[in-house]
C-alpha cells in the first residue's frame, strides 16, 4: 500500500470537517433527553412535535412557496441574460451588463438587504407599490441574486456548445425563437434543470435578505430558526435542520445526477455518431465493412 | 399589423432589455438610493429620514449632510468594527488558503471519477442551509458541548474551555463555511496544470518541494486570487456567524449594520455604514472581476 501523501490526508482531514457537524447535529435530533447536550436515548419525540408546531409549518409553507417562485423566476431570467452573455457580442451597456449579472455574487448580503429594502421604502412613496412587505418582496430579492447564480451555470455550459448546430437551423430559415427552442433550450436543459435546484435552495437557506425585506406575519422558515437559536441549541430546532439538510442535500444531489446524466447521454451520442461516419460510408452496405 | 411591430421593441432588444431592466431596477438603483439616505438625516417619521432634495420657489436644492459620514469616523465603535472585520476576514481566507490548497491539490491529482465524487462532496455544503451548518457547532462548541465532553472524558482538560462567544468560535465558523469557495476555483485552475513540467523538474533534480514552490505555486496564482476574494469579500459583510458564534467582543460590521438599522433604527447611518463598506470592499471586488475575466480569456 501506498503512503498517502500530505494533501490526500488533509482532504480526508477536511471532509470530515465539513461533514463530521451534520452527522452529529442528525445524531442528536434523535435524542431524547430536554438537555441538548446531554444523551438520553435514541426518540423521535422532537419530530413528532413538529406536527403540532403551527407556526414553524407555516414558515416552512412560506418558505416554500417563495422558494418555488424564486426557482422559476430565477430560471427565465438567469437563462435570458446567460444567452445575451453569450451569444449577443456587441450592444450598449454590455459591460455593465456583465458587471450586474456578477455582482450579486459577491456582494455581502446585509448590503443587498439594506439596499432592497431602501428601494422598497422609495418605491412605495413613489408609486404606491408594494403597499407591505412580504411574499412578493422577499420573492424579488431572491429572483435577483438566484437568477446570477443560473447565469452563471447556464453560460457556462452555452459557452461549451457547438454553435455550428444553430448556425445550420439558421441557414435552413428557422427564426431565432424557433432555434432557442428546438436546438438550443433541449441541450442546455440539464443545466436550467441544476440551476432551478440550486435557486430553489438558495431561496429557502437565505436568512440576511430575507429579513430586511419581509414585513410583519411574513417570517420565512430560517427568520424563524434563527429567532429560536440566537440564544442557545434547542431539541426540536435540531429536528428541523435535520429534515432541512436531508431534503437540501438530496435535492442538491439530484441536481447534479441530472447534470452529470444529461452529460453524459450528449456524450455518447456524439461519440456514436462520430463512429458511425468512421465505420461505414454511408454507399457501403451494412456487414461488409 | 406592419406599424404596430415597428412600435413593439423587436425580439432583440426584448431578450437584453427582461434581464437588464431586472437588475437595474433591483440591483442597482437600490444602491443609488442607499447613497442618497447616508447622507439625509434620521428623522421621526415614516420612512425615518429626511428628504435630500427640495424644490421650493423653482429652486432645487440640494442637502447633503456629511454628518453620518462624520459620525461614522469619530464613533470607536464603527472604526473596531471595520477593522475587527477586515481582521477576521483576513485570517479567516488565509486558513481557507492554508487548509484548502492541499485539498484542492489532493482532487486535483484524484482519478478522473473520485474527482467528480470529491467535487460533489465538497460542493454539496456550499448549497445547503448555511444557517444550520453554523447551528451545528453551537452545540459541539458550547461550555458543556460536546467538543468539552469529550476533551473532559479524556481527562485531557478539568475545566471546560470557553470557545463559544469568542473569536476563535468565528474563525471555525468562517473556515468551516467558505472552505469550499476556496477550494473549488484552486482545483479548476490546479487541474489545467501540464504535469510534464513537474517531471522535467524532477529530471533536472528539483525536490518534489523545492518544484512545488517554484512551478506549482506560481501557476496557481489566478486561483488562489479567486479563491481569497470569494472568501474575503462575503466574510467581510458576514452577520450569521458572529451572530451565532461570536461573543459580545466580536466586531463585525455586518452585525453593527444589522443592529444599527433593526435596534436603533437609525436608517441614514446604516446607510453610510453599508456605503463604507462597499467603498473598501470595491477594490477586492474589481480584483476578482479582472481576475475571472483574465480566466475566461485564457480559456476561449
Amino acid at each position: 500500500m501506498r503512503r498517502p501523501s500530505f494533501s490526500s490526508l488533509m482532504l480526508w482531514a477536511g471532509l470530515l470537517f465539513i461533514y463530521l457537524p451534520m452527522v452529529i447535529l442528525v445524531i442528536y435530533s434523535f435524542n431524547d433527553s430536554r438537555l441538548v447536550t446531554v444523551w438520553g436515548g435514541w426518540s423521535v419525540r422532537w419530530y413528532a412535535g413538529l406536527l403540532d408546531n403551527r407556526q414553524l409549518l407555516g414558515a416552512l409553507g412560506r418558505s416554500l412557496q417563495i422558494a418555488l417562485c424564486t426557482a422559476v423566476a430565477a430560471v427565465a431570467l438567469g437563462t435570458l441574460a446567460a444567452f445575451v452573455l453569450t451569444r449577443i457580442p456587441r450592444f450598449r451597456g454590455r459591460s455593465l451588463f456583465g458587471g450586474l449579472v456578477t455582482a450579486p455574487l459577491v456582494m455581502p448580503e446585509v448590503i443587498t438587504g439594506l439596499s432592497l429594502l431602501l428601494l422598497f421604502v422609495a418605491m412605495a412613496q413613489v408609486v404606491g407599490w408594494p403597499a407591505e412587505r412580504g411574499l412578493t418582496t422577499i420573492w424579488i430579492a431572491h429572483t435577483t441574486f438566484c437568477t446570477s447564480y443560473v447565469a452563471v451555470i447556464v453560460s457556462a455550459r452555452l459557452r461549451e456548445l457547438d454553435l455550428s448546430i444553430e448556425e445550420a437551423a439558421m441557414d435552413l430559415g428557422a427564426r431565432p425563437w424557433k432555434v432557442f427552442l428546438l436546438i438550443t433550450l433541449p441541450m442546455i436543459a440539464p443545466s436550467l434543470g441544476a440551476g432551478g435546484m440550486l435557486s430553489f435552495a438558495l431561496s429557502l437557506d437565505d436568512l440576511v435578505l430575507a429579513s430586511f425585506v419581509s414585513g410583519p406575519g411574513a417570517t420565512t422558515l430560517p427568520m424563524e430558526i434563527f429567532s429560536a437559536v440566537r440564544l442557545g441549541v434547542k431539541p426540536d430546532i435540531n429536528a428541523v435542520a435535520s429534515l432541512i439538510l436531508l431534503a437540501v442535500s438530496l435535492f442538491t444531489f439530484l441536481a447534479w445526477f441530472f447534470m452529470r446524466r444529461g452529460e453524459a447521454r450528449r456524450r455518447r451520442a456524439l461519440q456514436q455518431v462520430h463512429e458511425d461516419e468512421q465505420r461505414q460510408p454511408s454507399w457501403q452496405p451494412a456487414g461488409q465493412a | 399589423m406592419k406599424r404596430l411591430r415597428q412600435l413593439l421593441p423587436g425580439g432583440r432588444q426584448l431578450v437584453v432589455g427582461i434581464p437588464f431592466v431586472w437588475l437595474l431596477l433591483f440591483f442597482l438603483l437600490p444602491f443609488a438610493i442607499v447613497l442618497k439616505i447616508s447622507f439625509s438625516e434620521a428623522a421621526v417619521a415614516i420612512p425615518p429620514y429626511t428628504e435630500i432634495f427640495t424644490y421650493v420657489d423653482q429652486q432645487l436644492k440640494i442637502l447633503a449632510n456629511l454628518n453620518n459620514y462624520v459620525f461614522l469616523g469619530q464613533d470607536e465603535l464603527y472604526l473596531s468594527a471595520y477593522l475587527g472585520s477586515l481582521k477576521i476576514a483576513a485570517i479567516g481566507t488565509l486558513l481557507c488558503l492554508l487548509i484548502g490548497y492541499p485539498m484542492a491539490y489532493a482532487i486535483a491529482r484524484a482519478s478522473k471519477e473520485m474527482q467528480t465524487v470529491y467535487l460533489l462532496l465538497i460542493m454539496m455544503p456550499t448549497w445547503t442551509a448555511i444557517l444550520i451548518r453554523v447551528y451545528a457547532w453551537m452545540g459541539i462548541l458550547g461550555n458543556n458541548g460536546l467538543l468539552n465532553g469529550l476533551l473532559q472524558g479524556l481527562g485531557l482538560i478539568d475545566e471546560p474551555l470557553r470557545i463559544l462567544n469568542t473569536d476563535l468560535a468565528v474563525y471555525i465558523g468562517v473556515v468551516y463555511s467558505y472552505l469550499p469557495f476556496m477550494v473549488l476555483p484552486l482545483y479548476a485552475n490546479l487541474v489545467k496544470h501540464d504535469p510534464s513540467l513537474l517531471e522535467a523538474a524532477a529530471d533536472l533534480g528539483a525536490h518534489p518541494l523545492a518544484s512545488f514552490w517554484k512551478i506549482t505555486v506560481p501557476l496557481s496564482k489566478n486561483g488562489i486570487v479567486a479563491g481569497c476574494m470569494l472568501v474575503f469579500i462575503p466574510v467581510v459583510g458576514e452577520f450569521v456567524i458572529p451572530e451565532l458564534l461570536g461573543g459580545p467582543e466580536t466586531l463585525m460590521i455586518g452585525k453593527v449594520l444589522w443592529q444599527e438599522f433593526f435596534n436603533n433604527r437609525d436608517w441614514p447611518v446604516a446607510a453610510a455604514l453599508a456605503v463604507v463598506m462597499l467603498a473598501i470592499l470595491l477594490v477586492p471586488i474589481i480584483l476578482l472581476n479582472r481576475n475571472q475575466a483574465r480566466e475566461m480569456e485564457g480559456r476561449l
